[in-house]
């Protein structure tokens, strides 16, 4: 007998929750300090809670460093620089490096699932960008360590001492790396402070800092607030600041570096313009638009948060885009099929949410995806505002969230004129068929990093780092050594 | 009115970044399809099946197994589909017809001197009014490549044409022959070409050369498909045939099919799969599903 040829004309298919597990990570109740490879109470006894800002539960107590605190890590750092790491040769302090490199990758999905608790970004970035990124990093300047001379020819290049670094919230792991790598490859020992936020995947760092034999004091992390921060700043004995945060921060921290011997490296905010011209790769363009604006839910330093579209392709580009964040899945941070996870904390999407407002009031045209987001937890849809100009605040100021705004352009020398007008510099993306173009453009525009026909593409080997209010000094590459050398 | 190549009608922007169309595609396959969509995607899978055979030592006893398998494909295993149809040789298509009786499994017949289409108009078009008048529901034609790389579209379309009108009531696919477009600028054109011809499925090869379905052109001809129905409201149907063998890349394509052109397209009237052995990698995994354990292959019939 023939069987049925189930020809539905309307399938429902959808997929079944995806969630990683987390089963085999280890997380401590509580969080000391790292200092001198041991685990220290803080002078304070004080210690504040580290959320996941998908479900609101608290995750674990983290310690809150005081100045003394900070004075203890810097002193252990100064110890360790003048006694051991500035006296090892390149080769040594290199193999160290490759040895945190391999650890760390031995346990990259340890530290994926803890960075997407923590952080709130889905688990397919965490697992696909965040840790192989990080881990690059450390093999990477690893090469660097006994290469130095090579590096930076006819000079003799000398570590700074000890770095103060402190890092931000948005790629918790990922920043780390950045920061440690080049400094213990150019021969510098370190303090660094992780985002209140986010403190969790540094620690995890440190434990395999510690397990991996470097010797104590080359690296230490004290997490607190802002004052712990200020304390690190603020201290006479760090020889080099280095800073990825807000530009308002930046801006402090440079007053207070003023006139002291501190080198100083600030990578800050971004209102970065992504350029779509009528002869772009269209569906491409779309996606890389998605990727600018909405990698990371939008917490991206250098997302493209301003694009421009040529005006007679702008109908079918906004189309396409609404189209395309319809198939984004926002929600559980955890889940493998996740695209959107978690805005970092409440105070983020209280910020987010005040300039969606303004941008209401400004008078643009809003649009969000059609998705539901979880009752619990910080979430903020998908949103894009046409019909805004220069003028707009939603324009100008850095949003720092799953928000873009749209213009449309005519002229070449309109958009060059219009992706200048900011006080930022530091990335911005082109898209078009023609070479020529893309050459003109990357000479015109103001900003740190260019991408053509991609976007948000990072390598360990490739300079990042802004113009004007986006920062100065360059991370990544060779560039990223001479800001830990003299 | 006599249809007419008319590049105009079609959406003038049809550049392709291929790096841009890797990563895409490339997030498609990081979706992870658990429990029970994996399962109700595997039957899917199944009943989107064109199975085929298309070689010069076909015989008529092969072909009358495979009709049979077509509609038991794993009578251990209650509650599966059958495939959509069955893909042979116009010199075939009496034989299966009468090997499926009164089945709803389709008959897809090749034409237009299939696969190299090196022919006359004359010949291609006997050769589809020869596989229709034997009984075959669907008519798989090849362009005319060598022609299409040469620039002459217009004959191309012309062709295309042609064949729909010798199809009647059968439904026309189109391959593309992928594998000798070169370019996915090529294949966006092809497509385009097609769909305004009158294919109702575009389909990416014969099977014959390589690479066939990669999802990289599949991709392409995907975003052709939605573009088209952007514009007019009309659904076309789409094939990638050739080199999809196991569960997990057709699970792949149907996350590209939903996430392109959503649910509608999520049935054999919209989506086939064109293969010979894929078919019993699926049931493998369903089995396995039910189980936890992988049977050996030797426990799935092959006709």
């Amino acid at each position: 007998m023939a069987k049925k040829n189930t020809a539905n004309s309307q399938t429902e298919w959808d997929y079944a929750a995806s969630p990683e597990s987390t089963s085999h990570i280890r997380l401590e109740k509580k969080y000391q300090l790292f200092i001198n490879n041991e685990w220290v109470e803080p002078s304070s006894k004080k210690y504040f809670p580290t959320i996941n800002p998908a479900t609101e539960d608290v995750l674990a107590e983290i310690a809150w460093a005081t100045d003394a605190d900070v004075d203890k890590a810097v002193k252990a750092a100064r110890k360790a620089y003048t006694e051991v790491w500035s006296k090892m040769s390149g080769a040594e302090r290199g193999k160290y490096i490759y040895r945190i490199a391999r650890m760390m990758q031995e346990r990259a999905r340890e530290f994926a699932v803890i960075e997407s608790l923590d952080s709130g970004k889905p688990i397919r970035e965490s697992r696909d960008v965040d840790v192989p990124l990080a881990c690059n990093h450390f093999f990477y300047y690893a090469g660097w360590a006994d290469k130095l001379e090579y590096a930076m020819p006819h000079k003799k290049p000398e570590a700074l001492g000890v770095a103060g670094q402190i890092i931000p919230w948005n790629f918790p792991l990922l920043m780390a790396a950045w920061k440690i790598a080049p400094a213990l490859a150019a021969g510098n020992t370190v303090v660094l402070k992780p985002a209140e936020t986010t403190s969790l995947t540094a620690l995890k760092l440190a434990e395999i800092i510690k397990d991996s034999g470097l010797p104590p004091g080359v690296v230490n992390i004290v997490t607190g607030y802002g004052d712990t921060g200020a304390a690190i700043v603020n201290h006479p004995d760090v020889d080099k600041i280095a800073f990825t945060g807000s530009t308002n921060v930046g801006k402090i921290i440079q007053r207070a570096v003023a006139g002291t011997h501190k080198k100083t490296t600030l990578e800050l905010g971004g209102k970065s313009a992504n350029i779509i011209f009528d002869d772009a790769p269209i569906d491409q363009a779309v996606e890389g638009i998605i990727n600018g604006i909405f990698f990371n839910q939008g917490h991206v330093c250098c997302a493209g948060s301003r694009l421009f579209v040529q005006e007679n392709v702008a109908d079918l580009v906004i189309k396409k885009l609404k189209a395309r964040m319809e198939s984004l899945y926002v929600g559980d941070p955890l889940d493998k099929n996740t695209d959107i996870g978690a805005i970092n904390s409440k105070e983020q999407l209280d910020t987010i949410n005040k300039y969606i407002k303004i941008g209401k009031a400004e008078g643009a045209e809003i649009y969000q995806s059609d998705c539901s987001i979880p009752s619990k937890g910080f979430f903020c849809k998908p949103t894009l505002f046409t019909g805004v100009s220069q003028s707009h605040v939603i324009t100008q100021e850095e949003i720092f969230g799953p928000v873009l705004t749209i213009q449309t352009f005519r002229t070449i020398d309109e958009v060059i004129q219009k992706a200048n007008n900011t006080p930022y510099g530091l990335a911005a993306g082109v898209w078009t068929d023609k070479g020529s173009r893309i050459f003109n453009l990357t000479t015109k525009l103001r900003a740190g990093v260019i991408w053509a026909n991609t976007y948000n593409k990072f390598d360990p080997v490739s300079p990042f780092g802004g113009y004007k209010e986006s920062g100065f000094g360059r991370e990544g590459g060779v560039h990223g050594l001479s800001a830990y050398l003299k | 009115m006599k249809k007419t190549y008319n590049p105009s009608l079609m959406l003038s922007n049809t550049r392709i970044d291929k790096v841009g169309v890797e990563e895409r595609v490339a997030r498609f396959q990081t979706r992870s399809i658990k429990n029970e969509s994996k399962k109700q995607g595997l039957h899917m899978v199944l009943n989107m099946i064109d199975l085929t055979t298309l070689e010069g030592k076909d015989t008529p006893g092969k072909v009358q197994q495979m009709c049979y398998k077509a509609q038991h494909l794993h009578d251990v295993h209650p509650g599966l589909p059958t495939v959509a149809a069955v893909c042979v040789y116009p010199s075939m298509v009496s034989i299966a017809r009468k090997a499926l009786g009164n089945s709803s499994v389709k008959i897809a017949s090749v034409s237009t001197a299939f696969p190299s289409g090196q022919s006359t108009r004359e010949i291609k078009l006997a050769d589809t009014k020869f596989a229709v008048e034997q009984g075959a529901d669907e008519i798989d034609m090849v362009i005319s490549r060598g022609k299409f790389l040469a620039g002459e579209y217009s004959f191309v379309f012309d062709e295309i044409a042609a064949i729909k009108e010798a199809c009647g009531k059968a439904r026309l696919k189109v391959i593309l022959e992928t594998g000798e477009l070169c370019t996915l600028d090529h294949v966006r054109m092809a497509s385009d070409i097609a769909i305004h011809a009158g294919a109702d499925f575009i389909k990416t090869s014969t099977g014959k050369i390589q690479p066939a379905a990669t999802m990289q052109v599949t991709y392409t001809m995907l975003m052709a498909i939605k573009d088209y129905y952007d514009q007019t409201g009309i659904m076309i149907g789409m094939k990638p045939a050739g080199g999809i063998s196991t569960a997990k890349l057709a699970l792949h394509n149907l996350v590209m099919v939903k996430e392109i052109l959503g649910n509608p397209w999520l049935s054999n009237e919209w989506f086939r799969f064109g293969a010979s052995s894929l078919a019993n990698d699926v049931l493998m995994q369903l089995m396995k599903s039910e189980s936890g354990l992988y049977q050996s292959p030797d426990y799935f019939s092959i006709d």
